[in-house]
């Protein structure tokens, strides 16, 4: 049994998981980026009510978020070459992570910017500032400070929900380590046992953060 | 679209029924587990509190793919034989069961404390007052997160597609590859996904507006 944990974890084999580790961070980092920024405008758009746009956004946003992301990972990677379109592997999972984590987060800025108190925003209007520079200066402030809990788990399951890849093919740890125990079945637990760890201290180092921030908002 | 529910019609129902079928057997186990392991987190038992911290820390922060893929590729070789669909059920109950738990943790939390001390000064032992009086008012606060719970319970079942589980995903894939009409394939599974969750999902948000 030793045996089998010193073979699986060859210096070759580690590299080549902590190369995945990197797939799977750099895959996350880019995703949390841009679903933090389409989110958070999608999130408003559909807070602030402008006519038709907000409805139509409101019923994408809910269709995609019931959706499994795997479904949308095919989609993107199957479905968009029959469009024309060719995206490669990495930019395929990156596009479907953040269309899909975009409208969890759109509904987590927009529960967050509702439960501001909306004495802030008359206060503001009443002292002369316009609706968007209320949303801006006074409610949007106050409402990122009550959603960044939720933000930051919603991000612990983007790095998880970044092993859904692999059935694209997507070089990450999950992919990695199967290439690995794919040659010698004895390092089939060594693997498992390697790749959870590396997920759980990844998870587990950001829910701490999440639970940090929401003892200080408290 | 509507060629392939009429070319495809059966295989796509077979796996609806599939999707639904695991993840209401994730469901009901998930709930007691997890009401199991919320309760043990409430608990006067130190020893308890600590065995159900390192279950929901352990279930929630690694991927359910990986847990699946554990059930999948493990326990045949030194445990079990399994099919797809028990080990994608299996892998499921454990990782929802997790978020339950803190779902339900959170449902005991915002019962008034008073309840409790109130039960204990009548004469309840911790468990009688918890299953007679602070469960019950718990339950309310926490229906809307569980259903929500329920709608990613179904979501994810779409990994039971990776293990060979014959669910809606796995038949989508199946279907796209014979058919070569990928968008088309992919719609039709989305919309037998939204049939299920979208109803869920508002009902939900209903429930939530009319407690707050």
């Amino acid at each position: 049994m030793l045996q089998n944990f010193i073979g699986a974890y060859s210096p070759d084999n580690l590299r080549y998981l902590f190369g995945g580790l990197g797939i799977t961070l750099l895959v996350s980092v880019v995703s949390i980026v841009g679903s933090f920024i389409i989110g958070s405008i999608l999130g408003i758009i559909r807070y602030v009510k402008i006519k038709y746009v907000s409805a139509i956004i409101g019923v994408i946003i809910d269709v995609i978020r019931n959706l499994p992301l795997i479904l949308i990972l095919f989609f993107t990677y199957f479905g968009l070459p029959n469009l024309g379109v060719k995206p490669e592997i990495i930019p395929a999972a990156i596009l479907a992570m953040t269309i899909f984590e975009s409208t969890m987060l759109a509904e987590i800025v927009r529960s967050g910017i509702q439960a501001v108190d909306s004495g802030q925003m008359e206060g503001a209007r009443a002292n002369g500032l316009t609706y968007w520079q209320g949303l801006w200066y006074i409610v949007l402030p106050q409402a990122l400070n009550k959603m960044i809990p939720a933000i930051v788990s919603q991000f612990i399951s983007l790095v998880k929900d970044t092993s859904l890849a692999t059935i694209i093919l997507l070089p990450e740890m999950l992919y990695r380590s199967q290439i690995i125990y794919g040659q010698n079945t004895n390092y089939i637990i060594p693997m498992f046992l390697a790749i959870a760890v590396m997920y759980f201290i990844v998870c587990y180092l950001l829910s701490v953060l999440a639970r940090y921030l929401e003892k200080r908002q408290a | 679209m509507i060629h392939i529910f009429q070319a495809y019609g059966g295989t796509l129902l077979y796996g609806l029924g599939q999707t639904l079928l695991c993840s209401v057997i994730a469901l009901v186990f998930s709930l007691i587990l997890g009401t199991f392991f919320a309760l043990l987190e409430e608990s006067p038992n130190k020893f308890g509190r600590v065995v159900a911290r390192i279950y929901i820390e352990v279930f929630r922060n690694i991927p359910l793919l990986v847990i699946t893929m554990f059930f999948y590729v493990v326990f045949p070789l030194y445990v079990i034989k399994m099919n797809g669909f028990t080990a994608g059920t299996i892998g499921l109950t454990l990782y929802t069961s997790a978020f339950i738990a803190e779902t339900v943790r959170a449902g005991i939390g915002s019962v008034d404390p008073g309840q409790m001390e109130g039960a204990r000064a009548n004469g309840l032992s911790f468990w009688q007052a918890m299953r007679f009086i602070i469960l019950p008012q718990a339950f309310r606060y926490v229906i809307p997160p569980l259903g929500n719970q329920f709608v990613n319970l179904v979501k994810n079942s779409s990994t039971l597609a990776f293990v060979g589980g014959f669910d809606l995903m796995y038949q989508g894939n199946v279907i796209a590859s014979n058919s070569l009409q990928t968008i088309a394939a992919y719609a039709s599974v989305g919309v037998l996904y939204l049939i299920i969750t979208l109803p869920i999902s508002y009902y939900m948000r209903y429930l939530e507006k009319r407690l707050a």
